[in-house]
């Protein structure tokens, strides 16, 4: 073989690769990516069912309940606006408690209820998810909208 | 008095090392060694000053003193010295203080360590370090200072987090500082070599050793803060995929690629800007991951900060360096010539292979982590890229790395025979497949990835046996000893740093496979099985330590009817900020852990417990072990010090001359 024909199979060779590469990557990019709703957006009906999303905001007061197996929970994801029904069957993180933020993570039911598999809460007191933040803000300037 | 001292120091260290940034590189471009030799004692004097600050602050922490901000936010009185001393860098500017004084460390190092090097190449290594060093420097006194007063003082600190009181957060934030700044050294000595247009082998072997150093710290900081994450967080994961750890996961896949890129460049004179442009990515990945991480602009236990003028101030800082370097590289490299041809067949086309793929690893994390940012800052919404994205990228990259590093090394430099090479590994390759499905039934969990892990494994132990096998009996006639001896560091390095990622593999593969996990509710004497183990609860005491108070469950294991492990793990309250922390129990084996997480405690006066059965977790970090060791043998190989020798009469000679 000729180098300079060497010399182009190694070129095309390293460019085929990266390709096959660069498209797997873009393809499993795709098809994993996890949206994120408010509470106001899955009760306007705007979130998928059968697909994973998270939802995030404060978990309302007083909404902490346990079945009777003691494992799984059930609790409501609230942005002040709209009130969204979790079911959760695990351990809840250390900072996880009611009237503050958490985000999570799961499938919408058809009853309604949000299933979730991942519940994400704070680092530390001072910190709020900024997706819990984000809901929150938007439903209030939402109200602010109406309210004019 | 001590903190404005300490911070005066810091103002002192920032003069200097403008002085370090400037005076030599103008030294280097008109040829005066008075000037050049300005840079050795400003780099060194710098670090005194730094180190100074650094202790000033330690001095505030360890006395309370609450009148600095910094140790009122991070510290609390009843602390145990420990946490005192590690709160300095549990923060955001005691971290970039670190950062900076890990930096002045491995500038020190350099000036140490290069004499044997021309002096205008070394005038030039400190400037560019020293330009860091500004950069660096300015931020901590313009955004952040540490040193800031809080008047009038509390009387009582608000206490290190919680979740980074634990020895593991000991040593992991200084040894993965080390690592990501550690590259630092590898991007100067690249932008000098394209300054002084002198990009030949000897560069690169001056390269090889900074490099392999840093990666052998950046590889010990994952480690360890995989380590900490898996027995501190409470649920027994060692990877999540977080941002923070994607920070730090980049410049290592880079500096991976960087450190077989120089080896070729070395030993052969190829791949030379590729080698350049690598350095300059890899340490401009871990400023990205210091951006990450500080700036606050994501979720995590790391990001302290909240002041937006931080978090442009390292992207403009971020911005200068990539910008600059790569102005630089487009002006300098079409100059620096090819270097030497090598034929299709030829371990540097292997290296060149999992070069590419360990790049694309890197970007592939990268678009995981920056795109969500991105969409983000831009206010297109807001999503999640998870754990199943990055799976769904490594598994089939990291396969053909896998199987091309255990080939690459039965290939000549320059040109081989494809199907001489074939035949030489072919048995060892099929073996390794049946391995693979062999034990996939016999631990009765047959499915492709198991089967692929195990298989990848079993051809990375397989194909090193085969190695050294060759290797030894290659001087057939000698002695044992005379045979083993003649195996450089270097090449015992290599060998143990690629068996370290089939033991990793192992571990990986089996605890993701195998692993167990029961949430279940218990009372006093309750039992509870998992994986052949039994779990009886004993019971809840008090168990308050100096600054939490905690409830401490006891749970006999046994198994079989034998006794295996009492574990106590805790459910703690940190009372300075009220904050809730789980204090897992492990009891590690060579071949699994037992782990059991505390959870919360219900109305009818049970507990919630997490029981988990975790195959081969250890041998993850026995693999890291390993190609930390592997590191560690390379980079003391004889030969940097014997050519050393030659490199430092070579640059008398010059000096004379």
């Amino acid at each position: 073989m000729k180098a300079r024909s060497k010399r182009l199979m190694l070129v095309g060779g390293g460019v085929v690769l990266l390709v096959a590469a660069v498209a797997l990557v873009l393809s499993a990019f795709q098809q994993n990516l996890v949206f994120f709703h408010t509470p106001s957006e899955v009760a306007a009906g705007k979130a998928p069912t059968g697909t994973t999303f998270r939802v995030g905001g404060m978990v309302e007061e007083g909404s902490i309940r346990r079945e009777a197996d003691g494992l799984t929970v059930s609790f409501a994801i609230t942005d002040t606006a709209q009130v969204i029904p979790v079911s959760y069957r695990g351990t809840l993180p250390d900072l996880f408690k009611e009237g503050k933020g958490a985000v999570v993570q799961g499938k919408l039911e058809a009853d309604g209820t949000f299933r979730a598999t991942e519940v994400l809460a704070k680092h530390d007191e001072n910190y709020m998810p900024p997706e819990a933040a984000h809901a929150v803000e938007q439903a209030s300037k939402a109200a602010a909208t109406v309210s004019q | 008095m001590i903190p404005e001292l300490g911070h005066f120091a810091l103002v002192l260290a920032l003069v200097l090392a403008l002085v370090q940034a400037v005076v030599p590189m103008i030294g280097a471009s008109r040829n005066r060694l008075a000037l050049m030799a300005v840079g050795r004692p400003a780099a060194q004097g710098q670090f005194f000053f730094i180190l100074f600050s650094y202790a000033c602050l330690t001095w505030a922490f360890i006395q309370s003193d609450f009148s600095v901000q910094l140790a009122a936010a991070n510290s609390h009185s009843a602390t145990p010295l420990m946490y005192k001393i590690t709160g300095v860098w549990g923060n955001h500017e005691g971290s970039l203080l670190l950062w900076a004084m890990s930096l002045s460390l491995w500038t020190v190092a350099v000036t140490v360590f290069s004499r044997h090097l021309p002096e205008a190449f070394v005038a030039r290594v400190l400037g560019v370090l020293g330009w860091v060093s500004v950069g660096f420097l300015s931020f901590l006194l313009v955004t952040s200072n540490p040193f800031d007063r809080l008047l009038p003082a509390v009387g009582e600190g608000r206490d290190l987090n919680p979740l980074l009181q634990d020895p593991g957060m000991i040593i992991h934030p200084p040894l993965l500082y080390m690592g990501y700044v550690g590259f630092s050294v590898a991007f100067a000595f690249a932008i000098a070599a394209l300054l002084s247009g002198r990009l030949d082998a000897a560069w690169a072997r001056w390269s090889r050793p900074w490099t392999t150093v840093a990666w052998v710290f950046l590889t010990a900081g994952i480690a360890i803060g995989s380590g900490w994450a898996y027995y501190e967080l409470g649920w027994g994961g060692w990877w999540f995929w977080d941002p923070v750890e994607n920070a730090s996961f980049m410049p290592w896949l880079l500096g991976t690629a960087l450190m077989h890129s120089l080896a070729v460049t070395e030993k052969r004179g190829a791949f030379r800007s590729w080698t350049v442009l690598l350095a300059i990515s890899a340490f401009s990945l871990s400023l990205l991951g210091t951006f990450i991480v500080r700036s606050g602009v994501i979720t995590s236990v790391h990001a302290f900060a909240t002041d937006p003028k931080r978090g442009l101030f390292i992207l403009a800082l971020l911005v200068i360096v990539i910008g600059v370097s790569l102005l630089l590289y487009a002006w300098r490299a079409p100059k620096l010539g090819g270097g030497g041809s090598f034929g299709l067949v030829s371990r540097e086309t292997s290296l060149l292979g999992n070069n590419v793929l360990l790049s694309v690893a890197s970007a592939s994390v990268l678009l995981g982590t920056m795109y969500p940012l991105f969409l983000d800052a831009l206010g297109m919404g807001k999503i999640s890229v998870g754990p199943p994205y990055f799976e769904a990228v490594f598994i089939p990259l990291m396969t053909p790395v896998v199987v091309l590093m255990m080939f690459g090394p039965f290939l000549r430099w320059k040109d081989d025979d494809l199907g001489a090479a074939v035949r030489k590994v072919a048995p060892a390759f099929i073996a390794s497949v049946l391995i693979g499905v062999g034990t996939a039934y016999a631990v009765g969990h047959v499915t492709w990835r198991t089967v692929l892990g195990l298989a990848l494994a079993a051809w990375v132990v397989l194909a090193s046996i085969q190695l050294l096998a060759g290797r030894i009996t290659e001087r057939a006639g000698a002695a044992m000893g005379a045979r083993l001896r003649s195996i450089t560091a270097a090449w015992w390095g290599m060998w143990l740093a690629h068996l370290g990622i089939g033991v990793f593999i192992i571990g990986v593969t089996l605890v993701g496979s195998l692993d167990a996990n029961l949430d279940v509710k218990m009372q006093n004497g309750q039992h509870a099985e998992l994986a052949g183990y039994t779990f009886t609860f004993r019971g809840v005491q008090d168990a308050d330590g100096p600054n939490y108070d905690a409830a401490r469950a006891t749970i006999d294991v046994t198994r079989d009817g034998r006794p295996v492990a009492t574990l106590t793990p805790e459910k703690r309250l940190y009372v300075a900020q009220g904050m809730p922390m789980t204090e897992a129990s492990i009891d590690i084996g060579p071949f699994r852990d037992v782990y059991v997480s505390l959870g919360e405690q219900i109305e009818d006066g049970s507990w919630i417990v997490s029981l988990y059965y975790k195959p081969f977790i250890s041998w993850i970090w026995l693999g890291c072990i390993l190609m930390g060791l592997g590191g560690i043998c390379a980079a003391a190989d004889r030969r940097y010090r014997r050519l050393a020798a030659r490199d430092a009469t070579v640059a008398a000679n010059q000096r004379v001359a």
